[in-house]
Order: C-alpha cells, then sequence, then structure tokens
C-alpha cells in the first residue's frame, strides 16, 4: 500500500537541543520517521519560533506560516530548561495543546513526574533510538 | 573480488573488536541504521561532529581546571555535554568516563577531576583512532567496488 505524503500530512515537529551532535541526530530520527523538521538550539530560539515571546502571543504560526504539529525538547539546557520551555508552551492559549516531548539523559524520577504533570505528552530517555521516533510518530496521526 | 571479500572480513573483524572491547555500544549501530541513499555520508558526519565538539569540550575542561579558583559547577557542565554526545554516537568507554568525572566535580575534588580529564582524553582518542581505522577500511571497500557488511 503505497502512501503519497502531501505537505500537509506530513507533522511538522520542532526539535530543541543545546547539543549539536543531538540536534542532528535527532533531525534524522524524525525525517526518517517521515516528520518535516525544524531545529532550535535553546528555549529562547524555540520560542521566536514559535511566534511566542515573553507575555506577547502572536498567532500560532511561525515566520514561515507552517504549524507545528509536536515540539520535542531536551531538559538539561542552558538559560531555559526543558521544564521551562514546556511551562510557558502550556501557559500560551494558542499553543497549549500541541503535544511537547520532553528527552532526557537522567532517568530521574522526579523530573518524569513533575514533566508529565505540567502537561508534557511523553519523557524519552536519551540516547533516542528509531523505534522510539516511529512510535511517537504514529501517536501523532492516531 | 578476493581483495574485496577481504576487506569485508577484516572489517567484520574489525566492527566487532570494537563492540566486543567496549569502545561502541548499540547506539552506534543505530546511527548506521539511520543512514541511508538519502544521506550516505550520515555517520560520517555525526562523528565529525562529534570529533570536533570533543576536542572543543576538552580545551574548555583543561582552560576550568587550571583557573586559581575552580568553577566545578562550569567544569560539570562541560562534562555533562561530554556525556551526551560520547553516548549519543556510542562511545561507551568515553561515556562511563565522564560519569566518574561528574562524581569528582560534585565532590570538588580536583585531583580527582585532572585524573579524569586524562582519562577521558585517552579514551577519547582512542576511539576516534579506531573510528577513523573504520572509515578508512569503509572507503577501501567502496573503492574497490565492494559494498560495506551489515552488522547484526
Amino acid at each position: 500500500m503505497s502512501a503519497e505524503y502531501h505537505e500537509e500530512d506530513v507533522p511538522h515537529v520542532l526539535a530543541v537541543d543545546d547539543n549539536i551532535i543531538d540536534r542532528k541526530l535527532v533531525e534524522k530520527l524524525l525525517k526518517t520517521s517521515s516528520c518535516r523538521v525544524t531545529t532550535a538550539e535553546n528555549g529562547m530560539r524555540a520560542l521566536e519560533y514559535l511566534g511566542l515571546r515573553e507575555n506577547h502571543q502572536q498567532n500560532h504560526c511561525n515566520n514561515n506560516g507552517s504549524k507545528v504539529n509536536m515540539i520535542i525538547t531536551d531538559y538539561c539546557m542552558p538559560g531555559m530548561t526543558g521544564y521551562e520551555l514546556l511551562q510557558k508552551i502550556k501557559e500560551s492559549s494558542v499553543l497549549k495543546d500541541v503535544p511537547v516531548v520532553i528527552m532526557s539523559s537522567e532517568n530521574v524520577e522526579t523530573r518524569m513526574n513533575e514533566c508529565l504533570e505540567m502537561g508534557a505528552q511523553t519523557f524519552m530517555l536519551k540516547p533516542l533510538k528509531l523505534a522510539d521516533v516511529k512510535k511517537l510518530r504514529h501517536q501523532l496521526t492516531t | 573480488m578476493a581483495a574485496v571479500s577481504q576487506l569485508q572480513r577484516q572489517f567484520i573483524e574489525y566492527t566487532s573488536s570494537l563492540y566486543n572491547e567496549g569502545y561502541l555500544d548499540d547506539q552506534f549501530t543505530q546511527l548506521q541504521k539511520l543512514q541511508d541513499e538519502s544521506n550516505p555520508d550520515f555517520v560520517v558526519e555525526v562523528v565529525s561532529l562529534f570529533f570536533e565538539d570533543s576536542e572543543k569540550l576538552l580545551n574548555n575542561l583543561a582552560t576550568a581546571l587550571q583557573q586559581k579558583i575552580v568553577d566545578y559547577k562550569q567544569v560539570d557542565s562541560h562534562v555533562h555535554q561530554f556525556k551526551g554526545s560520547s553516548s549519543s554516537i556510542g562511545a561507551q568507554r568515553v561515556t562511563n568516563v565522564c560519569v566518574h568525572f561528574r562524581n569528582c566535580c560534585e565532590e570538588k575534588n580536583l585531583d580527582g577531576c585532572l585524573r579524569c580529564l586524562q582519562q577521558v582524553k585517552h579514551e577519547y582518542i582512542l576511539v576516534r583512532n579506531k573510528l577513523e581505522a573504520l572509515f578508512r577500511l569503509e572507503q577501501q571497500i567502496l573503492q574497490a567496488g565492494g559494498s560495506i557488511p551489515m552488522m547484526e
């Protein structure tokens, strides 16, 4: 069965990570799982891309006008942590329903719980595997 | 064709030894799985990024540990980066030293940190040499007209 992917059918994912190797990796994992990917190197850049700057809420279309269907972010980042980014997204009336996935290299239960309580969709352990990302991708369409 | 199959055998033996000796772990296999026709140099690209990033981190670590008053939070932050990137490419022995290194940072143990720095540099150079040798082998196979064996 062949599927023809139209622009609108392919989920657009924003991937946020301060580590350049991890950014390249998560981008490839997502592209291999049939997603369109935009990467950001920190929380501030991510918020700018999403059209959220400080307390100003602009529309949910970014500069390119392409909607983001999911945000996947590292937890440990300098400046703004993944948790703080998650918080800002959940506080936004236009973005609060966009699923946010947190990635972390450390399996700390309190961290995981705090993220899930703040509304993260999933908490994933790094390094990410292709099987994990494919499962995530599948969840996006169901 | 004898040359190709000999090179391929060498490749398989060398790769297996890297896993058996703990230089590489399953995460490296994950990287190879992501390589395809649309991105035939993916592994080399990621690993090259790792080399560049690591060399920067090693310099930053050396500088941070040379300060009159060592900022252990800063040192730990560099080690955390190193741990993350080495883990992402499957450089297991480097990651393991980083774990120990972070403990020394937490304890503000300068001697421990200096020893870890030497150790992590050593492990990094080892894995870098081995990966470069692996990539050279791959090139030899391709240039001889063969294909890279898939490792399961």
